[in-house]
């Protein structure tokens, strides 16, 4: 088994995008399920101690993903991504936004652009995630709003590892 | 006119003067020295670097030197750190779904 469980994370800066890579230890088929799968995404879409749990699913183009992130302190973020350009197995795209219990849009926040990719690596797949912002001001709102699970989730992975 | 600060490291000539001034701070002749194009297209490059504060001069004497802001290139990597802490949580919980998904049969 040659997966290299590295991320790898490329800025892309003058065309406002970044890219994350991956390797995982599973075939391409099954790995696109964790992705497009709701009970799969529960899983592991929030980092924890947040969760994700789905409000309602259409992975096709033109659905949408409406979901919540919950907080350990019981806060929750809506969100939605709107899916696009699917190819089994293959890509996608999502449009994601924060949105309110009813899958409103906030038009407050900035919306990114996903494109996901799944390309089948050794013993396991290659999934290429490329995210493009729109502005600068967008990535200093998504900071502030959005990544702080980013934070919590930091210091969630650290206590277990000093605990081990 | 808003700078932004991706625009403006995304040049390579940029680049490039912000490694050298993370150096030492350098005169704008001492500067242009280095680099096989015209002062004045260097100068354009510093204008850039300083409306959106990776640059600062200050005069020393009858000189301008011209200061790396090491402060606001610092900021750019603020911004991807909580994004790349996001992802390896995240991506650790993904294989242990697919570890899952693969005992299982389907």
């Amino acid at each position: 088994m040659i997966i290299n469980k590295e991320t790898i994370y490329t800025k892309d800066l003058e065309n406002k995008k970044m890219k994350v890579t991956r390797e995982f230890d599973a075939p391409v088929e099954k790995v696109w399920r964790a992705w497009t799968e709701k009970e799969l995404l529960d899983q592991w879409w929030a980092p924890r101690p947040w969760k994700a749990v789905t409000q309602s699913m259409n992975f096709s183009n033109g659905g949408t993903w409406f979901y919540y992130m919950e907080g350990p302190d019981g806060s929750r973020h809506y969100c939605r991504a709107d899916y696009n350009s699917i190819v089994a197995n293959k890509s996608y795209e999502g449009l994601d936004a924060f949105c309110d219990e009813k899958g409103n849009i906030n038009t407050e926040f900035p919306r990114m652009n996903w494109k996901v990719a799944f390309n089948k690596a050794d013993d396991g797949t290659k999934v290429d995630v490329e995210i493009t912002f729109s502005s600068i001001e967008d990535l200093d709102k998504i900071v502030e709003m959005g990544f702080k699970e980013g934070f919590a989730a930091a210091h969630n992975n650290l206590d277990e590892l000093l605990a081990k | 006119m808003r700078r932004d600060v991706f625009q403006a490291i995304a040049d390579p000539t940029r680049r490039e003067i912000l490694n050298m001034l993370s150096s030492q701070a350098m005169t704008p002749n001492r500067l242009a020295e280095n680099f096989h194009t015209t002062r004045q297209a260097i100068s354009k490059h510093v204008k850039i670097l300083s409306e959106c504060q990776l640059v600062k001069q200050e005069y020393s004497g009858r000189e301008i030197y011209y200061h790396f802001n090491s402060k606001k290139l610092k900021e750019v990597d603020k911004w991807l750190q909580p994004f790349r802490t996001m992802w390896d949580s995240r991506f650790d919980q993904l294989d242990n779904v697919l570890k899952n998904l693969k005992n299982k049969r389907s």
